[in-house]
């Protein structure tokens, strides 16, 4: 059976269009990014069948729920899918304990995965079972509804912005229950977003939207540093690398993070973790430069040897965006175009990254 | 009390059509307003002023077309009969039809701005949670219009009550089967029996009362709609 997610679909609208042929994982996050109106909630409602979209394939792995071209629409409560909306939408007749439990009985006692528990449990809701929707905080109301989705025990689990509502305090509180959602079950998930830190928290592959149309798809870090996307263009161009925990230096507080393919190695300031996990951190571009020699006597604690893979016009003219592989993990780096000048940057060319900062993000 | 048995036999008569009706139009109304407010047909304008019109028309209108239709020569009249029914006019059947016809909009709004009110979104996250069209209708959408329906039922019974020309239209005045309290006030007042008129009339305006009260008091309490 065909693994990952298989999606050609047009939806027509008076003024908008969306059209999409994706092909995406069907396992780990895919974040869905893209400004509003770019079609990113329609094509999630198309996924779902809540929209109808007239011409189309769909196939969740190895599942057929739509083919036009055999006249086949699953509708929507024959998917074996979970949606969680961006206000969280409970039913409002009902208390939290019957919210969860709406979609866990509808499903056959074989097909169920997510336990009521585990569900409760992982997002936190014990104390909150007896209680109406009405009295629950938005943040209480967003986890409620991730895990009555859950419970579906869905084979995709659809996010659509389900933290836009929130407010900072609100998203960091639910921010980690979505971790775990990703550390601990296998569900694929789809995540609409258009808010930069949560994509790159969360997403392992990254779709990017524009006008109804697919601008890119691809794994995170590959898609964060190609240049030939709108992205590179943003005040916080950056790469997200995922390191894994090799150490740490007690006395100077200092965790050293095996970078993929390599060896090489980033040291951030961190409690102590576990050796082997994988840590999540974004490295920002203008938080990058560049020397031609190693650079000796330099505050600088990060010192990455690269090679220079491309560059790009950054906004206002005097900056370029340089992409640079480390060890094949794309890096970008932010530099005046005087320096660029300086330093003779042609593509290929060996050279030494200095990172100024790494921000940990999970 | 100064009510005789012929009151007592009025008032019986009169709640037994206003539940019946009540009761009748709910079923009938709840699908209507489920239509007006899902569909995207061109004939939801039509449908709507035709649910509106007993609204504005004088029930002497509305009566007189439905004694002619439900007559031995109209076309309701020709089917009751090809059924073994009979004929409608002067019957407590009749006066149930008609009842039905006069309160229809009053049961049919407040349902379809519950709806209406309630948007999709409720539906499709119970769809997303595996409900099919029916479990959703009942699981999820009679619940959450739950207000509306007591509205509509309240609504529609306190204007069934409250009517008058139409049943006089196609029900007369037979006691126990088509004198309803509002026609046994007509003929207490004909008949100069004032005081029995002075019961009955001031029992209805309490009971009016009383029942707006009722609704419009539990409006206050409830939650707003949605959030």
């Amino acid at each position: 059976m065909a693994e990952g997610i298989e999606a050609r679909l047009r939806l027509d609208y008076p003024g908008f269009v969306l059209d999409v042929d994706l092909r995406l994982p069907g396992r780990g996050v895919t974040a869905l990014f893209g400004p509003s109106g770019s079609g990113k909630t329609s094509l999630l409602r198309c996924i779902a069948g809540l929209e109808r979209a007239g011409q189309g394939f769909l196939r969740v792995n190895g599942e057929l729920w739509q083919d036009s071209a055999a006249h086949l629409l699953l509708p929507t409560h024959r998917r074996a899918l979970g949606y969680v909306f961006q206000e969280a939408s409970l039913f409002e007749h009902l208390n939290v304990r019957r919210n969860l439990e709406y979609g866990w009985k509808r499903i056959p006692e074989a097909q169920r995965r997510v336990g009521l528990e585990q569900a409760v449990a992982l997002l936190g809701l014990g104390h909150l079972l007896e209680r109406m929707p009405q009295r629950l905080s938005g943040g209480e109301r967003q986890r409620v509804g991730i895990a009555r989705a859950l419970l579906t025990s869905p084979r995709l689990l659809l996010l659509d912005e389900p933290l836009a509502a929130l407010d900072v305090r609100l998203k960091n509180e639910i921010l980690p229950y979505l971790e775990r959602l990703h550390d601990e079950l296998d569900i694929p998930v789809l995540y609409v977003s258009h808010a930069p830190d949560e994509v790159a928290r969360l997403a392992d592959h990254l779709v990017l939207l524009e006008q109804g149309r697919v601008l890119a798809s691809g794994p995170l870090g590959d898609t964060l540093a190609r240049l030939d996307l709108p992205l590179a263009l943003a005040e916080d161009a950056g790469v997200v690398v995922e390191g894994r925990v090799v150490g740490h230096d007690a006395h100077y507080q200092l965790l050293s993070l095996a970078l993929p393919g390599g060896g090489e190695l980033l040291r951030v300031a961190h409690a102590p973790l576990a050796t082997g996990r994988q840590l999540r951190c974004k490295i920002q571009a203008r938080d990058v430069s560049l020397s031609l020699q190693r650079p000796e006597g330099s505050s600088i604690l990060n010192l990455l040897p690269a090679q220079v893979s491309g560059e790009l016009p950054a906004a206002g003219g005097a900056h370029v965006l340089v992409r640079l592989e480390v060890a094949g993990t794309p890096l970008l780096a932010r530099i005046t175009r005087y320096s660029r000048d300086q330093l003779g940057l042609f593509p290929g060319q060996r050279l030494w990254a200095q990172v100024k900062a790494v921000a940990v993000l999970a | 009390m100064p009510l005789g048995p012929a009151d007592l036999a009025a008032i019986w008569l009169t709640l037994k059509l206003a539940t019946l009706t009540t009761l009748l139009l709910l079923l009938l109304g709840t699908p209507i307003a489920w239509w007006l407010a899902h569909t995207r047909s061109r004939l939801k304008a039509p449908v709507s002023a035709l649910v509106a019109l007993p609204l504005v028309l004088p029930p002497t209108v509305i009566g007189f077309y439905l004694l002619v239709g439900m007559g031995p020569n109209g076309p309701i009249g020709q089917l009751t009969q090809s059924l073994g029914l009979g004929l409608l006019p002067f019957s407590f059947a009749g006066l149930v039809v008609g009842s039905m016809i006069y309160s229809l909009p009053f049961v049919v709004q407040p349902l379809h701005n519950a709806f209406v009110a309630m948007g999709t979104r409720p539906l499709e996250v119970a769809a997303t949670l595996r409900a099919g069209p029916w479990d959703r209708f009942f699981t999820v959408a009679l619940p959450l219009a739950r207000p509306g329906l007591f509205s509509a039922g309240v609504l529609g019974f306190a204007h069934t009550v409250g009517e008058f020309g139409v049943v006089l239209m196609i029900g007369g005045n037979i006691p126990e089967k088509t004198r309803v309290v509002s026609v046994q006030i007509y003929d207490r007042v004909e008949a100069l029996e004032y005081a029995q008129a002075h019961w009955l009339a001031g029992g209805m305006l309490a009971f009016s009362f009383l029942i707006l009260l009722a609704l419009y008091s539990s409006r206050r309490l409830r939650p707003a709609w949605g959030n």
